[in-house]
């Protein structure tokens, strides 16, 4: 395949042109957390398929989510997750063409933010 | 290249996203309260467990949903990102992998249950 002229198009986000504040932070979190999530959900399979097939290789993968690495994989994911999901849910308000306005919409970062350590914790608390 | 070209396809991908992402607000809470705590316990509690089909399609329900979310979310990243050839690499790999895994999640699933 040749390079066609829509090759050249400049690739988005203009990261370096802006100025980093709450919007653009929780905006690319949700993209990294959505993303990242893939660890944490091929760990969880490859302790499922184990669970599966034998007591040896449930033995294995216990050990490996309980290293100190992979508690941080999970408490890195479980974090992700509740993140992922409420920024979601401010999507899909969003999506309402409500509550865009600066100061809602601050108030509704801080919520996600704020909002997926207090949902992580409780987790950890409860479960 | 037709069927893998990212053109007249917008709608039915935001349908998409929008459809999944409501699923899964109701299933990440309840797949976390009810699976959560077996993660870490011994092989007979965690099969006692998937071995009750409400559990087992919890599981089953939340990964399929929360993978396709994935496949399509990955692909909106990828097209902001990279261009040209390796753009259609990119989506047909994160395609592959997404099918894959929720066909090694419901085998998993499936050998426990039987």
């Amino acid at each position: 395949m040749s390079k066609s002229k829509s090759d050249q198009r400049p690739l988005s986000p203009h990261l370096s042109v802006y100025k980093w504040q709450l919007h653009a932070i929780t905006s690319i979190l949700t993209r990294i957390t959505g993303n990242a999530l893939i660890v944490g959900v091929i760990l969880f399979i490859l302790w499922l398929i184990a669970a599966a097939t034998s007591e040896a290789n449930f033995l294995i993968m216990n050990a490996v989510i309980s290293s100190w690495l992979g508690q941080l994989v999970l408490l890195g994911s479980l974090w992700a997750l509740w993140y992922h999901t409420l920024a979601g849910i401010r999507h899909l308000i969003w999506d309402h063409a409500v509550w865009l306005d600066i100061n809602t919409s601050r108030l509704l970062g801080w919520a996600v933010v704020l909002g997926s350590f207090v949902l992580t914790f409780l987790t950890i608390l409860f479960l | 290249m037709m069927a893998f070209d990212i053109i007249k396809t917008g709608t039915s991908h935001f349908k998409a996203m929008k459809i999944s992402s409501m699923a899964l607000v109701a299933l990440v809470p309840i797949f976390i309260i009810t699976i959560g705590p077996i993660f870490g316990e011994q092989r007979v509690v965690v099969l006692a467990k998937l071995e009750q089909p409400i559990y087992a399609l919890i599981v089953a329900v939340t990964f399929t949903v929360g993978l396709l979310h994935f496949k399509s979310g990955v692909q909106v990243l990828i097209e902001d990102y990279v261009h040209g050839v390796m753009n259609k690499v990119w989506i047909i790999f994160t395609i592959g992998l997404s099918y894959l895994l929720i066909g090694v999640t419901l085998f998993a699933l499936i050998k426990i249950l039987v």
